[in-house]
């Protein structure tokens, strides 16, 4: 593929509004998962909530997007001058010529899951609840499309977690057939009764925060998070330190719906498959952010994959035990962690996890690591074995 | 930086799938479409269980069945290998029925959900049984954009065959929601289309494609039950485009999208 550049970008999910508060709690290694007082929600586990994500009211025109989701997507949108950017581009290469392709996995469905609280005596829902603008994956789409005044092609990825990984490969494809100039990508994905009640039952959660690639892991954080990148090719004087992408892999597992391959195969072929379209070799990758979600199966089979190409040359985290997993926005989220990763020279610790497990052959970062790095893989994997892998090199001087 | 001339995607499309209302396999449906045939909507029967291994097959929802469906109706005539074969799975929504079902637990004072119905309600699980059933380690994608999901996923999958120059199957499908879902989204019957998209032509191949974003309206049909369900689910928002694969004649036919965009195909037999 050809290069494009990560113009700009910004996230918001439990550690922090915005790229300046999400590098501060990174730098310092101070998490966000906490004990679940989400909603009406009594299950013994941990989350990472975004405060205050209720207190934003959606633009009066916008007004029947509003749902959980909506307001997550619009705080977010709202920090790093990310909507000023947006403009800029749309102002030259024209509206018409920019794409939105963003992933979630459950949109606005907490807003169906209130409304049924309030069906009328014949069952019927209440007037007040909109399908369309709200529980449909498209929602978000169509939401980010008409605030940013965006006219070009748009769609909503929904691919469990992998899916906001996934919408950089739709951008770039319709960018590299020459049907579009620039995109908007990210993913949002929040809190809902459906998510937590649902990994729950599948026994995948645990009771306290989520410690990925410990001895002692037990499950999962589920976490809400927000994140948008601007595409772009990448310009031939792109300044030192541009982010740009240069590798998308992505494979299917065709083993099961919610259990990875127990050795990793669809992770590695996610790997191999970015590693080529970079034509990037393993020994050129610094860094890898993994899915490491924190439950046995998962982080043992990514464990295999990495160290079948990597061995453990290569230091890897999750930076789950900070934000959660963020589902449906885990791979837009983790891409622009490992974009301050590389801006920053700095490679996060995976926090809460104390003991590695010594039976998972990576080199799992406990601390930070100050180092400079070119060259970082994303790694977002989902269920029915959809797998995709970024990964993202700094331009240097 | 490339000027704002409208780009154009091609692909040369191999086979066709379709199951809906009154319309079982894509000869009847072309049958129909071309006029020979009068149009007459009947429940969509839904097929039995696809090739799963037993424990998945018993698992799978109405919706998944009407997906795989008919993407092996447009695999049934190839010799492709469909383990290697890309495949864009386009739906407006999720299953229909899981939706209902947790939305009424969750408003419960019991809240347990059914953990496979969970692994189940995910808007890829058309896509994750496919590639399980196929053993298919190929990409695949899952998306939606509401109505005009056809229209989305039919972009994605040209896109993907230009750059990747390998072919690609696009399935749309979209299921239907008991009450008091409906009432909300009022999807008219179950109807899916799958379109075997190749970069060249091959032996069965019966047009080419030509695609580009325009604005101008969306095409109509002038059969009214026909209009009806191209108007009430959008997976057939595809008919204007079968319809000029089965006239078997060269035209232009415009498909909804999003608002103040549409997706226009030139077809070539």
């Amino acid at each position: 593929m050809r290069p494009l550049a990560l113009s700009h970008f910004t996230a918001t999910s439990a550690i922090g509004r915005g790229l300046e508060a999400m590098l501060a709690a990174l730098r310092a290694r101070r998490g966000a998962l906490a004990p679940c007082a989400f909603e009406t929600v009594a299950l013994e586990t941990c989350i990472g909530e975004v405060p205050q994500v209720d207190a934003v009211r959606l633009p009066a025109p916008l007004a029947r997007f509003e749902c959980r989701n909506n307001r997550l997507a619009q705080l977010a949108l709202a920090q790093d001058g990310f909507i000023a950017a947006v403009k800029t581009c749309a102002a030259r290469y024209g509206p018409h010529r920019i794409g939105v392709f963003l992933g979630t996995s459950t949109s606005g469905t907490l807003q169906t899951e209130l409304a049924y609280r309030r069906r009328e005596p014949d069952g019927a829902l209440p007037q007040d609840f909109l399908y369309a603008s709200t529980h449909n994956p498209f929602s978000l789409g169509d939401f980010v499309r008409r605030s940013l005044a965006l006219a070009g092609p748009a769609a909503v990825v929904s691919t469990a977690c992998s899916s906001s990984a996934k919408v950089f490969g739709s951008a770039a494809r319709l960018i590299e057939a020459g049907v579009i100039d620039a995109a908007v990508v990210g993913g949002v994905d929040s809190l809902c009764l459906t998510t937590l009640y649902g990994f729950h039952a599948l026994q995948l959660v645990a009771p306290g925060p989520c410690r990925p690639f410990d001895v002692a892991r037990d499950g999962i954080s589920i976490g809400e998070a927000a994140a948008f990148a601007l595409l772009e090719p990448l310009p031939a004087d792109a300044p030192p330190g541009t982010v740009r992408l240069t590798g998308i892999g992505e494979s299917s597992d065709a083993y099961h719906m919610s259990s990875p391959h127990p050795d990793g195969l669809g992770a590695r072929a996610a790997m191999l498959g970015a590693l080529a379209e970079a034509g990037r070799r393993p020994e050129d990758i610094d860094y890898i952010n993994l899915h490491g979600t924190g439950t046995p199966s998962n982080d043992a089979a990514e464990a295999r994959a990495v160290a079948s190409l990597f061995g453990t040359r290569v230091p890897v985290s999750s930076t789950k035990g900070a934000t959660g997993h963020t589902l449906g926005a885990a791979g837009a989220l983790e891409a622009v962690i490992c974009a301050l990763a590389l801006r920053h020279a700095l490679a996060p610790a995976g926090i809460n996890t104390t003991t590695p497990d010594p039976a998972l052959a990576v080199d799992y970062l406990t601390d930070n690591r100050a180092q400079d790095l070119t060259c970082v893989l994303s790694n977002s994997f989902g269920f029915g074995g959809s797998n995709c892998s970024l990964l993202l090199e700094r331009c240097r001087d | 930086m490339t000027e704002g001339a409208p780009s154009r995607l091609s692909a040369y499309v191999r086979a066709i799938g379709v199951l809906g209302p009154g319309l079982r396999d894509w000869p009847s449906a072309a049958a129909v479409l071309a006029g020979g045939e009068p149009y007459t909507p009947a429940p969509t029967e839904m097929p039995p269980p696809v090739t799963l291994p037993p424990a998945e097959r018993r698992r799978v929802g109405a919706t998944v069945r009407l997906a795989l469906s008919a993407a092996q109706q447009a695999l049934a005539a190839t010799d492709l290998d469909v383990a290697q074969l890309a495949t864009v799975f386009a739906a407006s929504g999720g299953d229909g029925a899981i939706c209902h079902e947790f939305c009424a637990t969750l408003a419960s004072s019991d809240r347990q959900i059914s953990p496979t119905r969970f692994h189940n309600s995910v808007h890829n699980a058309a896509s994750g049984y496919w590639s399980i059933a196929m053993r298919s380690t190929a990409p695949s994608t899952a998306l939606s954009a509401y109505d005009g999901s056809f229209a989305a996923g039919l972009l994605e999958a040209l896109a993907q065959l230009t750059v990747r120059a390998a072919p690609v199957l696009l399935v749309s499908y979209d299921g239907t929601y008991p009450e008091p879902l409906h009432a909300k989204r009022p999807i008219a019957a179950a109807f899916a289309c799958a379109l075997l998209l190749a970069p060249r032509p091959e032996t069965g191949t019966c047009a080419r494609i030509e695609a580009a974003l325009v604005q101008a309206p969306g095409d109509t049909l002038e059969d009214k039950p026909l209009e009806s369900l191209r108007r009430g689910v959008p997976a057939a928002r595809s008919l204007p485009l079968l319809r000029q694969l089965a006239s078997g004649e060269r035209g232009r036919v415009v498909i909804d999208y999003l608002a103040g965009l549409q997706l226009a195909l030139e077809v070539v037999p």
